[in-house]
């Protein structure tokens, strides 16, 4: 399919990238439905707990009948909002979320864009989602929402510059900002060995981005009573939830795509696996991971988390991009 | 190769159209079926079961536009990295050390920042 972006584009062609963009969103939607049970799953086991097991067979369609229940919810305006900001703020927190998997390819041979900028497109992009956060608190005219919304708005933009600076040590690496050349440049030994501090890095600052434990702090129920979705209600909070768990999969994928390998296998051998079970099965594993250090962790306080990305992942990025290219000046031999 | 990226950029689009479709669609789906039974008092701000007073839109901490401030210079300094390291390997010595001479700068911004206690939180 990437080899179609390079010809005249027939109409058929167009159908069959349309219907298979439709239908990476209805795996999307299958994959967040069962996330989200398997976390609470997960969750209840390791807290010695059960979980859901009321619907249907090991309480499978728990997430269906949620989803059922909320779309058949009343969903109103407060008297008090900003009625245009409040009703758009889902859709802006949702779209970027989908928006990035455009650049994400499958396999090198299946990807539905070939652009060059593909890792600074998924950057700009997913940060527009901060946007929909702050607009959905804010126009909420509720105290909590708002003080959820700054959190998150201070949150997500200390974190995004490690984030971006941990990336560029990968990229100086492959030499392209394309994600597809990343992957081929890590045929010899994936990025997580050379770049192992980076990797570190991106893997604190990305769950920070997707405001998971313990970075949590936006939604705090303990504290803030869900942050910015406070006045939402029904499937305006539901799309909210959506985006977020969307936004999972794409960071799970990016960090597959950046630090392992991708859809290469960990062996040459195992090159009959198609590349794409790959993907997916590290795509799910770092899906996985902030489940696992949900159970784990407590949650910061505001003034040690935003220290602790300006005082100590931001000085570790920049030692980490300053130590790559002088490896690399001193490995490759540059005159 | 300016022309090879029209179909690339399409497929964006269509891309951007269904991700503001789904909600779209979905909210009227939901239109249709939920229940329509609006009172003064549902659209109340909550405020945990008291009697809500004043708006939320007052001014606010000031720490957080300093962040803000702080994120704009940062962020537009490191996409300036960003070409940089993509055609690392052509440039040459010369390049690493102007550029070491920027991440220099870079840490020297945040070193004053930091000793300007800009960074503190409380």
């Amino acid at each position: 399919m990437r080899d179609w972006l390079y010809e005249p584009l027939s109409a058929e062609r167009f159908g069959w990238m349309v219907l298979s963009i439709l239908i990476l969103l209805g795996v999307l939607l299958f994959l967040v439905t069962y996330a989200i049970y398997v976390q609470r799953k997960l969750l209840g086991w390791m807290q010695s707990r059960v979980g859901p097991n009321r619907v249907g067979p090991y309480g499978l369609l728990q997430t269906i009948a949620d989803v059922l229940k909320l779309l058949t919810k009343e969903s109103f305006v407060p008297t008090h909002a900003d009625r245009p900001l409040y009703l758009l703020a889902p859709i802006v927190a949702f779209a970027p979320a989908f928006v990035v998997f455009a650049v994400i390819p499958l396999t090198d041979r299946i990807a539905f864009t070939d652009i060059g900028i593909g890792l600074l497109f998924y950057i700009g992009v997913a940060s527009l989602s901060t946007l929909g956060v702050i607009m959905g608190g804010w126009a909420s005219n509720n105290k909590w929402s708002l003080i959820g919304a700054m959190r998150a708005a201070a949150m997500m933009i200390s974190y995004e510059i490690p984030l971006v600076l941990a990336a560029l040590g990968v990229v100086m690496l492959a030499g392209s900002i394309n994600l597809v050349d990343i992957v081929e440049a890590q045929r010899g030994v994936w990025n997580v060995v050379p770049q192992f501090v980076g990797f570190v890095i991106f893997l604190i600052a990305a769950l920070a981005e997707l405001n998971r434990t313990p970075f949590d702090l936006t939604e705090a129920e303990s504290e803030l009573i869900a942050g910015y979705q406070v006045e939402y209600s029904g499937f305006r909070f539901a799309i909210f939830m959506l985006g977020e768990y969307v936004y999972l999969f794409a960071m799970g994928a990016l960090i597959a795509i950046l630090y392992f390998g991708g859809w290469l296998p960990p062996h040459p051998a195992l090159d009959f696996i198609p590349g794409i079970v790959w993907l997916v099965v590290k795509t799910l594993f770092f899906a996985y991971l902030p489940f696992w250090l949900q159970a784990t962790f407590p949650r910061v306080r505001i003034d040690q988390l935003m220290t602790f990305s300006w005082k100590v992942l931001m000085p570790l990025a920049l030692v980490n991009i300053a130590f790559t290219s002088l490896v690399k000046t001193i490995a490759g031999g540059v005159s | 190769m300016p022309e090879v990226y029209v179909n690339s950029l399409l497929f964006i689009a269509v891309f951007v159209v269904v991700a503001l479709g789904l909600p779209i669609v979905a909210f009227g789906l939901s239109r249709l079926l939920r229940p329509h039974h609006f009172y003064r008092e549902k659209g109340e701000t909550y405020e945990s079961g008291t009697e809500p007073f004043g708006t939320s839109w007052v001014r606010f901490k000031v720490k957080y536009y300093m962040f803000a401030l702080l994120f704009v210079l940062f962020d537009v300094e490191t996409l300036f990295l960003y070409p940089w390291a993509v055609v690392f390997d052509r440039l040459g010595l010369f390049a690493v050390i102007e550029m070491f001479v920027f991440l220099f700068l870079l840490a020297l911004g945040l070193l004053y920042a930091w000793r300007k206690k800009v960074l503190e939180w409380n």
